[in-house]
C-alpha cells in the first residue's frame, strides 16, 4: 500500500474545488500539511462541524446551520421588503453591501426552457406563500441581468401582479466603469434608465 | 477545419469553470455548437446572451469535433428586450424553438434570414406578433410541414376559405367543410396575408400554427414536448388583447 494514498485522496478531492486543479490542489495540501496545527487540524474540525450542521433555510433557501436562518428569524428584518435572488452567492453579495435590511428569498436558479427548468423546479410556489403570510409590501427582483434572469423576473412579476409593489434592480454603468469598455447592451440599458440631475 | 461567419446566438451552457458551450444559427452552417474558452468571464459573458448577433470563427482539428469558437459582438439584442415582457417572451420562443427543431450542421439559409429580420424587429410590439406568426409559418415550411392555403382541399375553389385541415395542413372552404367544420382548425385572413391583421386574428392564427408545431413537428422529433417558451409568449401576447 502506498504511504501517500490518503494524501493523494485529499489532493484529488481538493482538485475538485472551484478554482483549483491538480497542481494547485497539491500545493494547497502541501501547505496544509506544513501548517498542520495552525491550519490542517482546525480546518478539518470546522469542516466536520459544517458537514454535520449545514442545511438550507426552510423559509428562504439561504445556507446556514439551523433550520431557519438568522435573517428569517430576525425581527429587525421584518420590514415588509423581500429581495428575490437567484442563488445563495447573490444573497451573500447583497449582504456584503449592507444596503438591504429586509429579508431574502433564494430561487435556486432561473427558468430555462432548454434545461427544462420550470416554476416548480424553483422556489416560486414558496415565494407566493411567503408574500401571502409574511405581510410583504414590496418584492425586489434582484435577478441577474441575463435573458434567463429577466425571463424569471417577468414570470414572477406576472404571478404577483397587483398583490404587492414590485421593483427590480437598475441596469447600467457599473461604479468605476468606463463607457469605452462597456458592451453596447449595457450602454443601451443605461441610456434608457438615465435620470435627471 | 475552420470557418467564419455571422451568427445568431441560440443558447449558452456553462462548461467547466470558465468556458461555455454555445449553440449558434448561421446562414451557411445552420445550427452549430462549439466551446467558447473564457465564455463565463466578465468580459465575454455579457456578449453571450441569446439572440445576440455575433461574428464567429470556428476551429477544430476534425470536422466532427465540437471545436471552439472565438466570438466578436456585432449587435446585442438583450438590452432591447430586458425590460419588455413581450419582446423577452418572443426572443425566448424563437431561440428555444430553433434549438428544439433545427438539426445540427444543416444549412437553412431562408429561415436564417427570416430569423434575423424577426429579431431585428424586437421591441416594436405593434408589428412583432405578426412578424412572429409569419416566421412560424416559414419555419413549418422549412421543416417540411408547410401549410397549403392557396385552395380548398375538398372543392379546389379559392373562395370562402375558412379552415385548415389538421391532418394535411391544407385550406378548406366553408362549403367543403360541411359537417366536419368543428374538427377543423380556424383559418383567419391574416394567415393568408389578407386584411389588416388585427391582433385577435394573429392570436387565432398562432393557435393554428401551434397545432402543427405540437402535433406534426414535435411529433416527428420523437414526441418531445414543444418548449414552454412558445406557450409563454402566446400567453403574454393574448393577455395584451
Amino acid at each position: 500500500m502506498s504511504s501517500t494514498k490518503d494524501i493523494d485522496a485529499l489532493i484529488e478531492m481538493m482538485a475538485k474545488l472551484p478554482g483549483l486543479g491538480p497542481r494547485s490542489a497539491r500545493r494547497a495540501v502541501l501547505h496544509l500539511i506544513r501548517k498542520r496545527a495552525l491550519l490542517l487540524t482546525p480546518l478539518a474540525d470546522v469542516m466536520q462541524i459544517v458537514a454535520a450542521t449545514a442545511r438550507e433555510c426552510m423559509n428562504c433557501g439561504n445556507v446556514g446551520t439551523t433550520d431557519v436562518c438568522d435573517i428569517c428569524t430576525s425581527e429587525k428584518r421584518a420590514t415588509g421588503e423581500l429581495c428575490v435572488v437567484e442563488d445563495v452567492a447573490d444573497l451573500w453579495a447583497m449582504e456584503r453591501s449592507g444596503v438591504f435590511k429586509g429579508r431574502y428569498h433564494v430561487l435556486g436558479g432561473t427558468l430555462s426552457a432548454l434545461d427544462a427548468v420550470g416554476p416548480d423546479e424553483l422556489r416560486i410556489p414558496r415565494l407566493m406563500d411567503r408574500v401571502e403570510t409574511e405581510g410583504i409590501s414590496e418584492v425586489i427582483l434582484a435577478l441577474n441581468a441575463t435573458i434567463d434572469g429577466q425571463t424569471t423576473a417577468h414570470y414572477i412579476a406576472d404571478q404577483l401582479d397587483g398583490r404587492v409593489r414590485l421593483t427590480s434592480l437598475a441596469q447600467g454603468v457599473p461604479i468605476g466603469g468606463e463607457l469605452d469598455y462597456l458592451d453596447d447592451g449595457t450602454i443601451t440599458a443605461a441610456m434608457r434608465a438615465r435620470k435627471d440631475l | 477545419m475552420e470557418w467564419r461567419g455571422t451568427a445568431i446566438l441560440l443558447s449558452v451552457r456553462r462548461h467547466g469553470e470558465t468556458s461555455a458551450i454555445i449553440d449558434v444559427f448561421t446562414e451557411e452552417k445552420g445550427r452549430h455548437a462549439g466551446v467558447v474558452r473564457g465564455g463565463t468571464s466578465r468580459k465575454v459573458a455579457p456578449i453571450l446572451q441569446p439572440g445576440a448577433q455575433l461574428d464567429v470563427a470556428w476551429r477544430a482539428r476534425l470536422e466532427d469535433h465540437i471545436g471552439s469558437f472565438t466570438v466578436e459582438p456585432v449587435r446585442s439584442r438583450a438590452a432591447i428586450v430586458m425590460g419588455d415582457r413581450l419582446a423577452l417572451a418572443g426572443l425566448n420562443a424563437v431561440t428555444s424553438i430553433l434549438c428544439f427543431c433545427l438539426p445540427e450542421r444543416e444549412a437553412h439559409g431562408p429561415l436564417y434570414r427570416r430569423t434575423e429580420q424577426l429579431l431585428d424587429l424586437l421591441g416594436q410590439n405593434d408589428v412583432w406578433p405578426l412578424a412572429y406568426l409569419r416566421w412560424e409559418v416559414a419555419l413549418l415550411e422549412e421543416m417540411g410541414f408547410g401549410l397549403d392555403l392557396s385552395a380548398c382541399a375538398v372543392t379546389g375553389g379559392t373562395e370562402d376559405l375558412a379552415y385548415v385541415s389538421p391532418k394535411t395542413g391544407r385550406a378548406v372552404s366553408r362549403t367543403g367543410a360541411g359537417t366536419w367544420a368543428n374538427r377543423l382548425l380556424p383559418l383567419p385572413d391574416v394567415l393568408r396575408g389578407l386584411g389588416d391583421a388585427p391582433d385577435t386574428e394573429v392570436a387565432q392564427a398562432l393557435e393554428t400554427t401551434g397545432y402543427f408545431l405540437n402535433n406534426h413537428l414535435a411529433a416527428d422529433l420523437g414526441n418531445k414536448p414543444l418548449p414552454d417558451a412558445r406557450a409563454r409568449f402566446v400567453d403574454t401576447f393574448t393577455r395584451t388583447l
